[in-house]
């Protein structure tokens, strides 16, 4: 699974952050999203996909 | 069907006895398409019910949050959401693009690991309001007592009130909340003198700055000091009657359901479970738009009901049963798309650090009435209890 995320959509609400800490975290300056690890596996792909649930902006897209 | 045809659903209303959310949601999101209601003030509006539905409102748009436009639906007779003009930088009621500008600006302030840094001095303010509540003797109201005092203490550390001045803050916003005991002219008063206050707060920080969300707000530039002024009471109004809210409807229900307490997954189950902010996502079409196969036309009024979406069979299982084990977080209890609650990672630390601290300390607390019948808030825009008795 890829993670594929588009800041310029990104509202902040931290969701990620909160749901996948491993794969997502909030930038220090702009507490917008940032990708700590872009290609999980295994429970960290479920991870992943609630965490693009919900996310309340769309700013996070999953491919295969 | 369009929306100005007589014969609408009444609104919905909360009544006394009755469970929460209405019965009635569960109807509402059996039938198809929208339901046309009639607000108190008279004007038509749409409700929308389903958790799709409800997600694709909160995301479209073409649906607007400007309380200005013709069509924005006012649940409340009197007052209601006030526009820019009222006061700037109440920026829930402003739309993208022009929104971003103040949403940027402080979401560095609510970022999970801000409020993690945070969470220390909650801890501490949490431990005080204990300390006050034990102090009252064996018996207090949880309400005034605690749930109202914890986030009002909180934000205004966070804002950098001094301490001198907490009792003032912390006794006008209360008044902002007792709708039972306080008049309109009151409130309207008491949101003045905040106003106020605030200004002088922001001069004070522009000629001294502190280490508080003011002081950097005002260093970033980004907002002018009245847009600041309006940003503050907008922090501090949203955070504050819905946190104690759900504080205190939260320890109610953790005391019927012991077997939860001092489990931190109880916190997002009690936020979809009573979703207090039931009626507070208002919005209008700006074009004409589809919702769950219902068109709805430019300048119509709709309201996207959080408890109904948060209780929708198909996105929750046993939707009205209490139970932390289930996966909730994508439950839409601090809404959804741009405007979606940017104090949430606060409110989940207040409530993880309340419950954790309050039962610990305070073993025996018990609700000192009959359950059924507390007072329960049937009549206000928010969900939650007037007053909560209780004992230890």
């Amino acid at each position: 699974m890829k993670i594929h995320v588009d800041r310029s959509r990104c509202v902040g609400a931290g969701q990620c952050a909160l749901t996948a800490p491993a794969l997502f975290d909030q930038g220090d300056d702009d507490g917008l999203v940032e990708v700590l690890d872009a290609e999980p596996d295994g429970t960290q792909a479920a991870a992943a996909a609630l965490a693009a649930q919900v996310c309340p902006s769309g700013t996070i897209t999953l491919s295969r | 069907m369009t929306l100005s045809e007589p014969e609408a659903t009444e609104f919905p209303v909360r009544l006394p006895g009755e469970s929460f959310p209405p019965l009635q949601y569960a109807d509402f999101r059996e039938q198809p398409g929208l339901i046309r209601s009639t607000l108190p003030t008279g004007s038509p509006v749409w409700l929308v019910s389903r958790y799709e539905d409800v997600r694709t409102v909160l995301t479209d748009r073409r649906i607007s949050s400007d309380p200005a436009r013709e069509g924005f639906p006012n649940v409340a007779r009197t007052g209601g959401v006030p526009t820019r003009d009222q006061i700037p930088g109440w920026f829930v009621g402003i739309d993208p693009p022009e929104h971003d500008r103040f949403r940027k600006a402080l979401i560095p302030e609510f970022s999970v690991r801000r409020i993690r840094q945070w969470r220390p001095l909650i801890q501490e303010t949490v431990d005080r309001c204990v300390d006050h509540l034990l102090s009252l003797g064996d018996s207090a109201d949880l309400v005034s007592e605690f749930a109202l005092p914890v986030p009002s203490l909180v934000i205004s550390t966070m804002l950098g009130v001094p301490f001198v001045d907490r009792e003032f803050f912390e006794s006008r916003t209360k008044t902002l909340v007792n709708l039972k005991t306080t008049t309109e002219d009151e409130r309207g008063v008491a949101v003045q003198e905040l106003l106020r206050y605030i200004g002088r707060l922001i001069k004070v920080k522009q000629r001294r700055a502190g280490d508080d969300l003011i002081s950097r707000l005002l260093e970033s530039a980004v907002l002018s000091p009245e847009e600041l002024t309006g940003v503050v009471m907008l922090l501090l109004i949203a955070g504050h009657e819905t946190t104690a809210n759900n504080i205190a409807l939260g320890v109610v229900t953790l005391l019927s359901n012991p077997q939860w307490i001092g489990d931190d997954r109880a916190v997002d189950e009690l936020l979809r479970y009573h979703s207090v902010a039931d009626l507070v996502a208002l919005r209008v079409a700006v074009e004409d738009v589809e919702i769950g196969g219902q068109v709805v036309r430019a300048g119509e009024g709709i309201i996207p009901l959080i408890a109904g979406a948060n209780h929708d069979l198909n996105s929750f299982d046993r939707p009205d049963e209490f139970d932390p084990g289930r996966a909730a977080r994508h439950h839409v209890a601090f809404g959804y798309g741009v405007h979606q609650c940017l104090g949430q990672n606060l409110v989940r630390a207040e409530m993880e650090i309340v419950y954790q601290t309050l039962f610990r300390r305070v073993p025996t607390l018990a609700v000192d009435a009959d359950v059924t019948a507390l007072p329960f808030k049937y009549d206000g825009t928010l969900f939650g209890l007037h007053e909560l008795p209780v004992r230890w």
